[in-house]
Formats: structure tokens, C-alpha cells, sequence
């Protein structure tokens, strides 16, 4: 059996679909955090088996195939700082709130 | 052109810089020093306009050489339109220099002595610079625009001489109520100004008057423009309906008085129709309207000059009156008329201003004629000006008044319009007795001393004679009269002579008054008038029987004075309480003043009520409404959807993604 694009994306959408659940019905923020980061890679998943699969313009050959690796590297910077921000955040939460559970954190209802 | 004409206007604004330089780095707020830098800027101006007079009369006249502009240059461009600034010193504006000048100086040199030891002498020589600084930039002025910007000027400056002593409340009243009221009329000018501009797209008065002439502009349009136009000059000249600002302008110190009516402010309106009679004669319906203004004015003003108590009230009013009489000579068509009257009124009713001024000042602040009387004996100089004023004012000959005057009469009487002839006749008389009425009743007689004055000299400890000064209670009683700035100091009844300074002046105009009109006599061809109208010679003829006629009507008017107030062989109050609705109907300024405040503080304030009830409770209530009605209706229902709980959002926001991905999948591609 030859691993074709489908694989690599039906492994996606379900890592996608894994991070997604954690978001919603996880109540530790922490954990909402590592869902978030799960989806991430999924969509990584993706960015580079289109990049190794799909076909590129002929006005495009000198790039061929880097484009979507490149995309790959851009979240993963990304997503560290965003860790890192998202971390802190939850530290100053915990300092005022004593919690890091979402449900305890509900000013923003009416 | 001479290069030092352009001096003319600048040496009073350098008067001005001077003595706010002195006032504020050197401290200077009573000096002498403020007083003669403003003669010296002043009297240079008279001399140098005095020149450009000479060199103007040296030009080559005709009638149809257009009006000389010089100097011109380039103020700023805004979308495509030039806005020039420049200068005319075409004879009219020649001679309006002369008379600005001079009339300032005199009243410079004069208010020395009235103003000495005022806390604001510097100030108000600062002031005065100001305000003949913008006549004279007014005078010179070759477009509307520039005509505008220091038509506006003298309407400030007049506000801050006349509230000069703005602790009064009265005065800082008078002071609005004159620059509001000229405000309600130069709002008429500036939409004039505006239509004739969308019209020719120029300000020129010369580029509107070729535009006129060659009948590009024309008819109602033409008509409506120089209505509003002439709008601005009635507020400033003190035309009916906007008359009231005037008589309340006496709060002022007399010697702005005298500047005000004489030369700088009220001249202002007279001279700018004069100025603008090219385009005015395009429309024979605004003309109409001037006359027609004039003419009633002249009559309107003089009834009430009549029964005023005030010496400055009735000058007030007779000014309005002759400036209603050159408003009519300018609409009947006749330039020189209108203009001529001008000239020598600027002299005599200087006069008479600075003349009452000199008996105010000399009675320690009385205003009432009827607590003059027998004033002749004590300031012989005074009553002799002044009666040489009167004598020009009610238009006997040979006084200058009378040339001038005439000339008016005549032209309404050549226009075949027997109202207004009768209108300018009438008034001739009046005149005639209200200024010799109040000549009668403050020179002749026996003194009338205020008894208020005389009661409060009695109980407040004026018991030493000897004590010229002790009289403190003098300054409050008088309140709202013409003192509280230093001469207050004498005894009720210790009338005295002016110092030279005043008396010096009067003696200079009151010359004037008598000899001013042979400019333009018969005796001289006309020479006036050739030079305004721009030709060598007018044809200047006394219509003999007209002449006897204005003459014999104004010496009734001072048989009548004579019969009321100097011989007494008939009562003034048995006569008065005979006419008693018409004499409340004068003496209430046919309640034009009280119709005003009815206007305003009802009417009007009354609408502005129900406007803001509209406003808040109408447009406001419609806001407010939306906003309580969308509360009510989505507001509380999508309450319910903020739950406070983050997974909850993120749910909301991931099916909102999923319905966005799936509405862009399903789209078909476009071809």
C-alpha cells in the first residue's frame, strides 16, 4: 500500500479534530493550551503533504515543493511565541484567581 | 502717485504699536507721553493726506476715467480667484482722508484735557489709533473684501471705546448693544458682498461697476445685492430699523462720541455707498430703497431729538437725522450731495460733541439740560462754538451746514417726489429747534442745579465751600452719566471754563462750521463738487426761492426754541401735556427700543424654548428611543447567549468557521 495525500490529511483532520475536543471540553486552561498546539501540527500535517503532492506551476519550478515547508517553520515560530504568551497570561490569571480552570473565569458574563 | 500716501493709514497703526508697547514694557498707562504719540502719528497722517489732497487736485479730472487704483498686489490665491489688497486715492477718498484726520487730530489734541488723570488714558489713546487706523484703511479701501475686513474693524474698536469704562454696566451694555446691532446689518453686507461676488468673481469695485455698466449684472439680482449691501451701511450709518445702538453709544467718553459721529464710525456706511454709487445706480429699486430710508430716518430721528433730555442724546439724535439726510441725497442720485453733507456735518457735529463734552466736563458730569441753564457766562467759548455748531447744523446761511443741505433739499426737490421732499423740509425745521432748544436751555437762563445734587451736597458733608474737592457722594449720584473718571471733583453750580486744549479745538472747528460749506458755494463754482464727481466745474446753482424757503422754515424752528425755552412767553409743559401720547410716543423712541426687547426677549426667546423642547424632547427622544427600543427587543433575548464560559465561545466560533468553510466549498468555481 502506497501513502498517498489522503492519508496525510485524513491523519490531520483527525489530530485537527483531537485538538479541537481538547479545546472545548477541557476546563484547565493549560490543557486548552495543548489542544490549541495540537491543531497547530495538524494543520502542519497538511501544509507539507500538499507541498510534497501537488503539483507547481511551471513559472514557479525553482520553489518547487518548499513552499508549504516553509509555511510549517513560520507556525512553529509562530506558535512558540504564542506559547509563551498564552503561558504567561495564564500565570497572571493564576496569581490574581487562584485557578486555571475556564469555568472559574467568567467575568464576561452578562 | 506720491509713495508717502501709504503712510496715511499705517502712522496711526504705528500710534497704536507705540503705546501698547509703552503700555506693556514700559508700564506706561497714564502717561502724557501715550497722548502725544497719538497727536504726533496723527497729526503727520493729517498732514501727509493733506498733501495727496493737493497732488489729487493737481490730476487731470474727467469723468470717465476710471477709478485709480494703486499699489495693488496679490493677497492670497484660493481656488483660482485672486484676492487683491491694494489702495485708492481717488478724490473722494482724498478728501474722506482729509476729514478723518483731521477731525482725529482735533479730537486727540481735546481729549488731553478731558481725559487727564483717567486710569486708562493710554488705553485709550491706543484705542483711538486703532479706530482711525481702520476708518482710514476703510477709506482707502479699492474692493469689497478689503473694505469688509476693516469695515469690521471699526465696528470693534467703536465696542471697545464705547465700553471704554467697562465698569459701568450700562456702558459695557451700550457697547454690546452697538456692536450687535451693526452686526445684524453687516451679516446683510457680507451676503451682498458674496452674491455680487458669485456674480462677476471679483470684489473690484470698479471690475462690479464695468460688469453694471455693461449690463452683464443687472435687474433683481443686482437689486436684492445691493440691498444687503446697503443693509450694512444702515446698521453702521444708524439707518431706521437699526438706528437704537446709536443714542446708547453716548456711554463712551464725548470725544469718541465726537470721532464716532463725525468721521470714523457712522461716517463709515455713508461712505461706502458713496464709494459704491457706480453699482448702486445699476438698480433704480435699491436707490429707491436708500432715499427712501434716508429720507424717513432724517424725519424718524429729528421727533425724537425733539423731546430728549440728554445734550448727548439729542446730538445723537440729530446725527442720525443728518446722516438719514445724506443717505437721501446718495439715493436720490446726487453724490456730491450726499457726500458734501458729509464732510462739512463732520465738522460742525464734531463740534457740538466736543462742545457738550466741554460742558460736561465743566459742570463736573451733568448731561440733563434741564439742570443747565445760564451756562453762557461761565464758558463763554463753549456757547459760542456751540452756537456757531447750531447755527450750521440748522442750516442757516451762511454757515456750512446750509450749502450742503440745500444741495439735498434740492435734489429731492428735482426728483419730483413730494414726500420725501417734504420729509427733507420737515425736518429742516425740526432740526432747527431741537438744537436750539438745547442751546437755549444750557446757555441762556438761570442755572438749574440737580436737586438730587444739591440735596446729597446738603447731607453729605459738603458744608466747606472752600472744599472744591470734598464732594464724594458726586461720583455715585451721577452714575451712569458722563463721569467717574476724575473731574467729578466740583460743587454742583461751579460751572468753570475748559483748559486750552478743549477750548482750542472747538475754536478750530467752530471756524470750519462757519466757512467749511463755501467749498462747495456757488462762490467757489462749485469746487467741491467738480472735484468729487470728477469733472473741473459743477454747475452749482442756489435755487433762491427753495433756499429762502429751507432757510425760513429753519429760523421758525428757532423762533419756536426761542418762544419755549429762551423767552419763555409759551410753556413747554402745558404744551407737551396738551400733546401728551405723541410727546410719551418722542420721548419713548416710539418704543422702537422696547419692540426690540419684545422681539428678542419674548418672541424670539420664547421660540428658542420651544426649539430646544424639540430638541430634547423630539430629536433627542428619537435616539433615545432606537436605542431603549433595541434594548427591549434583541438586547435581553441575546442576553442569554453571553454565558460567561470560554468553551462556549469557542464553540460558537468554530461552527461559525465550519459554516463559512462549508458555504465556500459548496460555492461552485467561477468560470
Amino acid at each position: 500500500m502506497t501513502i498517498t495525500l489522503t492519508h496525510f490529511l485524513v491523519l490531520s483532520g483527525i489530530i485537527f479534530s483531537i485538538g479541537l475536543f481538547g479545546v472545548l471540553a477541557k476546563r484547565n486552561v493549560v490543557s486548552i493550551l495543548m489542544s490549541i498546539e495540537m491543531m497547530f501540527n495538524a494543520v502542519n500535517i497538511t501544509l507539507v503533504a500538499f507541498s510534497r503532492y501537488l503539483p507547481v506551476p511551471a513559472s514557479n519550478s525553482a520553489a518547487r515543493g518548499l513552499n508549504g515547508q516553509v509555511f510549517a517553520l513560520f507556525i512553529i515560530a509562530v506558535a512558540a511565541a504564542e506559547a509563551a504568551v498564552a503561558l504567561a497570561i495564564i500565570l497572571a490569571v493564576y496569581r490574581g484567581r487562584r485557578t486555571v480552570s475556564v469555568e472559574d473565569v467568567n467575568l464576561m458574563k452578562w | 502717485m506720491p509713495s508717502y500716501v501709504w503712510l496715511i493709514p499705517l502712522l496711526p497703526l504705528a500710534g497704536l504699536i507705540v503705546n501698547f508697547l509703552l503700555m506693556v514694557f514700559g508700564g506706561m498707562r497714564q502717561s502724557r507721553v501715550s497722548g502725544y504719540v497719538a497727536i504726533l502719528a496723527m497729526g503727520a497722517a493729517f498732514v501727509l493726506s493733506v498733501l495727496a489732497l493737493f497732488w489729487a487736485m493737481g490730476q487731470p479730472r474727467s469723468t470717465d476715467m476710471p477709478i485709480p487704483v494703486v499699489g495693488s498686489f496679490n493677497w492670497y490665491t484660493a481656488g483660482g480667484v485672486a484676492f487683491p489688497l491694494g489702495a485708492i486715492f481717488d478724490p473722494l477718498a482724498v478728501v474722506m482722508l482729509v476729514v478723518v484726520t483731521f477731525v482725529s487730530t482735533l479730537v486727540q489734541i481735546y481729549s488731553q484735557g478731558y481725559m487727564d488723570g483717567d486710569p486708562g488714558y493710554a488705553r485709550y489713546y491706543a484705542f483711538m489709533c486703532l479706530f482711525t487706523m481702520s476708518m482710514l484703511g476703510l477709506v482707502i479701501a479699492p474692493n469689497f473684501l478689503q473694505m469688509y475686513i476693516f469695515w469690521e474693524l471699526v465696528g470693534v474698536s467703536s465696542y471697545l471705546l464705547i465700553g471704554f469704562w467697562w465698569g459701568r454696566p450700562s456702558a459695557a451694555a451700550a457697547a454690546k448693544k452697538a456692536f450687535i446691532t451693526t452686526r445684524v446689518g453687516d451679516l446683510g453686507f457680507l451676503i451682498g458682498i458674496l452674491i455680487l461676488f458669485t456674480q462677476t468673481h471679483t470684489f473690484d469695485f470698479a471690475k462690479i461697476a464695468d460688469a453694471v455698466k455693461t449690463g452683464s449684472l443687472g435687474g433683481t439680482t443686482l437689486a436684492i445685492a445691493m440691498i444687503l449691501v446697503f443693509a450694512g451701511a444702515v446698521g453702521k450709518s444708524a439707518q431706521f430699523p437699526l438706528h437704537a445702538w446709536l443714542p446708547d453709544a453716548m456711554e463712551g467718553p464725548t470725544p469718541v462720541s465726537a470721532l464716532i459721529h463725525a468721521a470714523t464710525m457712522v461716517a463709515a456706511g455713508v461712505y461706502m455707498v458713496a464709494r459704491t454709487m457706480p453699482i448702486f445706480q445699476g438698480s433704480p429699486e435699491a436707490m429707491l430703497v436708500v432715499a427712501w430710508i434716508g429720507g424717513f430716518t432724517a424725519l424718524f430721528a429729528a421727533t425724537q431729538g425733539l423731546v430728549m433730555s440728554d445734550i448727548k442724546r439729542v446730538l445723537a439724535y440729530s446725527t442720525i437725522s443728518q446722516l438719514g439726510y445724506m443717505m437721501l441725497g446718495l439715493g436720490l442720485g446726487s453724490l456730491t450731495a450726499g457726500t458734501f453733507h458729509l464732510v462739512t456735518h463732520a465738522f460742525f457735529k464734531a463740534l457740538l460733541f466736543l462742545a457738550a463734552g466741554a460742558v460736561i466736563h465743566g459742570t463736573g458730569g451733568e448731561q440733563n439740560m434741564f439742570y443747565m441753564g445760564g451756562l453762557f457766562k461761565k464758558m463763554p467759548v463753549t456757547a459760542l462754538t456751540f452756537l456757531a455748531g447750531s447755527l450750521a447744523l440748522a442750516a442757516i446761511p451762511p454757515f456750512a451746514g446750509f450749502w450742503s443741505k440745500d444741495e439735498i433739499v434740492g435734489a429731492a426737490y428735482q426728483s419730483g417726489n413730494v414726500v420725501l421732499f417734504l420729509f427733507a423740509i420737515i425736518t429742516a425745521g425740526l432740526t432747527a429747534f431741537y438744537i436750539f432748544r438745547a442751546w437755549f436751555m444750557t446757555f441762556l437762563g438761570e442755572r438749574r442745579l440737580n436737586p438730587e445734587l444739591v440735596a446729597a451736597a446738603a447731607h453729605g458733608g459738603y458744608s466747606n465751600g472752600h472744599d472744591g474737592h470734598g464732594l464724594d457722594a458726586h461720583g455715585h449720584l451721577t452714575d451712569g452719566h458722563d463721569t467717574g473718571h476724575g473731574h467729578s471733583g466740583h460743587a454742583p453750580g461751579d460751572a468753570h471754563e475748559s483748559p486750552l486744549v478743549m477750548t482750542g479745538p472747538l475754536i478750530v472747528l467752530a471756524i470750519l462750521a462757519v466757512v467749511a460749506g463755501f467749498i462747495g458755494s456757488p462762490l467757489f463754482h462749485g469746487a467741491f463738487q467738480g472735484f468729487v464727481a470728477g469733472s473741473q466745474e459743477a454747475d452749482v446753482a442756489i435755487d433762491v426761492p427753495l433756499a429762502a424757503l429751507s432757510t425760513g422754515i429753519g429760523l421758525l424752528g428757532i423762533l419756536i426754541a426761542w418762544a419755549f425755552y429762551g423767552a419763555h412767553w409759551l410753556s413747554a409743559e402745558a404744551f407737551t401735556a396738551k400733546l401728551r401720547p405723541i410727546y410719551l410716543l418722542f420721548l419713548n423712541r416710539y418704543y422702537v427700543d422696547d419692540i426690540y426687547g419684545w422681539l428678542v426677549g419674548t418672541v424670539l426667546l420664547g421660540l428658542s424654548h420651544g426649539f430646544a423642547w424639540f430638541d430634547r424632547a423630539i430629536v433627542d427622544g428619537i435616539v433615545n428611543g432606537v436605542a431603549w427600543l433595541s434594548y427591549a427587543i434583541f438586547g435581553r433575548v441575546l442576553t442569554w447567549a453571553e454565558t460567561g464560559r470560554m468553551p462556549n465561545y469557542a464553540l460558537g466560533f468554530f461552527v461559525g468557521v465550519i459554516i463559512i468553510a462549508g458555504i465556500v466549498v459548496g460555492i461552485p468555481v467561477g468560470h
